[in-house]
């Protein structure tokens, strides 16, 4: 990496971390709301379909500015976060709390795809050889699922390392706490002579990209050949 | 031990209200298909929930509305055998065997895997995926999985209906062995009269929701009122022994000192059997039948003539073998002069009794 300048350097490790921490602690969560849309009928379903899917719609300077108003150093969820001692407002935390929900509904479509191609009679099956519900999910349907877990990890994870609307209005640009890839891209066209840091940059968004969605199709192959049992 | 069922589940398009004790051994319920025999199935099993009833093993309870008492699927340490296997396609063969077992309590675990392994013949396949195996062996392993839970009752939903003939038999002998070497209950699904035949040691006839008849089999099969199912069904069910197997390519049977021959069977001389004999495979002569192909022919008495729907009879006619039924027209009965008490003739043609009719090992009702 000797011909990536140290300020370009310290965006890709920023980006690298805040894609890994946003991907790793939404995918329980992605998880879970896959399998609730997927297999419970309760009163609000289509409103949590709607919530979860608005940052695939909405402007993402909206959800950016949604998140400053809730996560803010003002915001209701932020001060309540502040007294336990977790500030996101301005960090590198708060770059991966808004790219974990600008990939949020990417996650979930993967994952609730995966969950609606078990079929229940198999965790019948489970549940009537002993297996609690939870049991049944570990050992059946989870690693059924894993396929599309994985996939949509990795789709997430790629759409955090390009987040750019949101993140920029919820934590600004910050070199070294916020400035992710593209926020650096963006950064370096701003300044005269930036072009080549910045073409650089893009080289290495589209290696990332590329590679996130090969290993995706590569992994999601195997994992399917295994689950199908072939 | 003995299973207690009563229950009330209105379906959009089937009223089931039923309710019987089985004895120990295989229960069979049988009907033809929406008569609600899945759903008595699934009810026991905690996959449905029945608006009001009970059912109850040994007097433990699974579920009563009346209590509200329910107990989840996982809790009710069954072993049910699906009829399209369900084998979890992401474990092997091993995997899939000690999957119920995992979870059934430490003392609770009776059965041996080894022998249960052994039993079902699929030693071979333990670290192969269900994928690769045939629907034949697929059931077996199904089988085993369900043993292996060592399951307080063992529910089959038309666990052959999935199979072609070969497979068919190639799978009733194992159920055979499971109602002779297990001493778990089984409650079996079926519409087939053979399964039936060989298997039940009593038979609930389910119609429209409703138990019609409950009783042994070769009662139950014998009565034209569960024609509904299939005037096939009605046949007779005898216990009979091998005597001999002739050079000709014929096997010789025992019953009560009479004889049947049938093309050759897989089974030792001196072994004994349960064979089904379709009453529509049976025709009735009131004189001795001479210059006739039919090589098996019985002396009896009539014992009762029931009238079905339309122009058929069922008549029972008392051999030293057992009760035969034929299946002729009442003009015949009248032709014949048929009537309880008199002496005639049932002729069986040896080709009419099929390999799914012929069954294995036997134990005493």
């Amino acid at each position: 990496m000797g011909w990536l300048g140290p300020a370009e350097l310290e965006a890709l490790r920023l980006s690298l971390r805040v894609s890994f921490w946003a991907t790793l602690v939404t995918l329980p969560f992605g998880i879970f709301v896959a399998y609730a849309l997927a297999r419970w009928r309760f009163p609000g379903r289509q409103l949590l379909n709607g919530l979860v899917h608005l940052p695939l719609i909405l402007p993402p300077v909206v959800t950016g500015y949604l998140l400053l108003l809730t996560f803010g150093v003002q915001g209701p969820l932020g001060r309540l976060l502040a007294e336990f001692g977790i500030v996101v407002a301005f960090r590198w935390t708060g770059a991966a709390l808004a790219a974990g929900i600008m990939a949020f509904p990417l996650m979930v479509r993967a994952i609730r795809l995966s969950i609606e191609a078990v079929d229940p009679k198999l965790e019948q099956a489970g549940a009537t050889l002993g297996a609690s519900r939870p049991f049944v999910f570990a050992t059946v349907t989870l690693p059924m699922i894993l396929p599309g877990v994985i996939a949509g990890g990795i789709l997430a994870f790629a759409k955090a390392m390009g987040e750019f609307g949101a993140t920029i209005t919820f934590v600004s640009n910050i070199p070294g706490q916020t400035q992710t890839l593209p926020s650096a891209v963006y950064a370096f066209l701003q300044v005269p002579g930036g072009e080549s840091a910045a073409t650089r940059l893009v080289v290495v968004s589209i290696v990332i990209a590329m590679g996130a969605l090969l290993l995706s199709e590569y992994v999601g192959r195997r994992a399917a050949a295994r689950v199908s049992g072939s | 031990m003995s299973l207690s069922i009563h229950l009330r589940h209105d379906l959009p398009d089937l009223r089931l209200d039923l309710s019987f004790d089985a004895p120990s051994g295989v229960t069979v319920l049988f009907g033809r298909s929406g008569s609600g025999k899945t759903t008595v199935v699934n009810a026991v099993a905690g996959l449905l929930r029945p608006q009001t009833g009970r059912v109850a093993i040994d007097g433990w309870e699974l579920f009563d509305t009346q209590k509200n008492r329910w107990l989840p699927p996982h809790r009710r340490r069954l072993g049910y055998i699906f009829q399209e296997g369900r084998l979890f396609p992401h474990m092997t063969v091993r995997q899939n065997l000690y999957y119920g077992r995992w979870f059934a309590p430490k003392r609770a675990r009776r059965e041996n895997p080894d022998k249960v392994i052994e039993m079902l013949g699929i030693g071979h396949l333990l670290d192969r995926r269900p994928a690769g195996l045939s629907g034949g062996e697929k059931q077996r392993v199904a089988i085993g999985r369900a043993l292996l839970a060592s399951p307080r009752l063992i529910l089959a939903d038309e666990p052959l209906a999935a199979l072609d003939d070969a497979r068919k038999a190639e799978i009733l002998p194992y159920f055979e062995r499971l109602r002779d070497e297990v001493s778990v209950p089984i409650l079996y699904v079926t519409h087939s009269a053979a399964e039936v035949a060989r298997l039940a040691t009593s038979v609930v006839a389910l119609q429209d929701g409703k138990a019609v008849r409950h009783g042994p089999a070769s009662e139950v099969m014998a009565d034209p009122s569960i024609a509904p199912a299939g005037v096939r069904a009605v046949g007779a069910v005898l216990n009979v022994r091998v005597r001999e197997h002739h050079a000709d390519g014929l096997t010789e049977l025992e019953a009560g000192g009479a004889r049947l021959f049938l093309p050759r069977i897989p089974h030792q001389a001196g072994e004994g059997l349960r064979i089904r004999i379709p009453a529509q495979e049976v025709i009735l002569s009131n004189k001795r039948p001479e210059g006739l192909s039919a090589l098996n022919v019985l002396e009896g008495v009539v014992e009762t003539i029931r009238a079905g729907e339309g122009p058929g009879a069922i008549v029972s006619v008392k051999t030293p073998a057992g009760p035969i039924l034929a299946r002729i027209t009442r003009r015949s009965v009248a032709a014949l002069g048929l009537e309880p008490g008199q002496t005639c003739f049932a002729v069986i043609k040896t080709v009419a009794l099929a390999p799914q009719d012929v069954g294995g090992r036997l134990t005493a009702p």
